[in-house]
């Protein structure tokens, strides 16, 4: 039976890679920046997996080989990072010290935010380290009473956010040195915002890496202390 | 093009070795950026190593993110039940992260440049300096 391949990791890996392509190819003819290929091509896979009642577990025997490059590409992320290196030894301080306050600014707010609008508690765990990188982002969740799928595709969305919107975001604030800029979208929008950041330029991504390892590091060293501090953990 | 593979995969090697050594809480890839950034420094790796496969990994970073983002099927009830604050939280506060951090980093930087200079740099000095970096 035709349906029963459709289980097929290698099918289900292609898929992946196709709907991914489409996506980019609808985005480059149309010029439409809100038709994001990562956004899209996540939206199409559900989709299909829901259409012929393909669950979660089976597509991942395909998608983890995807999934295992994650983390190869953080690694990647060095060498942009070295090319920085003396800007960053010069800028020491200020770079700390703002990733410090990005990092609190960041976990207090979502959670107050979250709370206002009336999520429950499990959500409001898993949202709580939903600016940084998945990996980072689920241990925390888990380790706090989180839900560790949600935080992973709310950190995932929020990275598509964070790479589509966070120019516009940088310049309404009107924060403009580019050092400044970069830092903030990748402490915002970890490796998804970066990624957007190197498409303007190097140094943008390289500072982007920096936001995204700092505030990495940050969030789980702080992030269980934070939130006992406001009172939800 | 292999020399490239097993150099990457060797940091991330080594940086899961830390964390089992250790059990720090800090993913294994973020200390292996660490560890390469630092021997591309000490020059025990050159950045024509890595600069192919660093470039193909780094410019398609969102594509990896694709079958983690898929499980939000798998809270699809959830997310129906409280679309309101997860929307509203994640875009609120990458907001002000972006706004926080910036300012922050704006502020500490004039006031540092104050104190060395005991003068009152505008904002286009450091545009200035920043460019010329």
């Amino acid at each position: 039976m035709i349906a029963e391949f459709l289980n097929n990791k290698f099918f289900l890996l292609a898929a992946t890679f196709i709907f991914y392509l489409g996506a980019q190819m609808l985005q480059r003819r149309t010029g439409i920046k809100l038709l994001n290929p990562i956004l899209l091509a996540i939206a199409a896979m559900i989709c299909f997996l829901l259409m012929f009642d393909i669950d979660y577990k089976t597509y991942q025997a395909g998608g983890e080989y995807i999934d295992f490059w994650l983390k190869p590409a953080v690694v990647a992320l060095g060498l942009p990072l070295y090319k920085q290196l003396s800007t960053i030894r010069k800028q020491l301080v200020p770079l700390l010290v703002s990733e410090l306050a990005g990092c609190v600014a960041g976990i207090v707010s979502v959670v107050v935010i979250a709370k206002l609008l009336g999520a429950s508690h499990e959500v409001i765990m898993s949202l709580a380290p939903k600016a940084v990188t998945t990996p980072i982002a689920m241990e925390i969740s888990s380790a706090v009473g989180g839900i560790p799928s949600l935080t992973a595709a709310v950190v995932v969305c929020t990275g598509i956010f964070g790479g589509m919107a966070g120019f516009k975001i940088v310049k309404l604030s009107r924060i403009k040195s580019p050092i400044a800029q970069g830092l903030s979208i990748g402490t915002a929008a970890h490796a998804v915002g970066t990624s957007a950041a190197m498409e303007r330029s190097e140094r943008y991504g390289a500072f982007s890496s920096l936001g995204l390892t700092l505030n990495g590091l940050f969030t789980a060293l702080l992030a269980p202390f934070i939130l006992h501090l406001i009172g939800v953990y | 093009m292999i020399l490239q593979f097993g150099l990457i995969l060797f940091f991330l090697a080594v940086g899961e070795f830390v964390v089992w050594l250790t059990g720090i809480p800090v993913p294994s890839s973020i200390i292996g950026m660490l560890l390469l950034a630092a021997s591309l420094k000490i020059g025990l790796v050159k950045p024509r190593h890595v600069e192919r496969l660093s470039n193909f990994l780094v410019h398609n970073l969102g594509f990896f993110f694709v079958p983690a983002g898929v499980g939000l099927m798998n809270c699809l009830g959830l997310i129906a039940d409280e679309w309101i604050p997860i929307v509203g939280a994640a875009v609120g506060s990458t907001v002000v992260i972006i706004a926080v951090t910036g300012w922050m980093h704006r502020l500490v930087r004039k006031s540092m440049a104050r104190k060395h200079t005991g003068i009152r740099i505008n904002e286009n000095s450091i545009e200035k300096e920043t460019e010329a970096l």
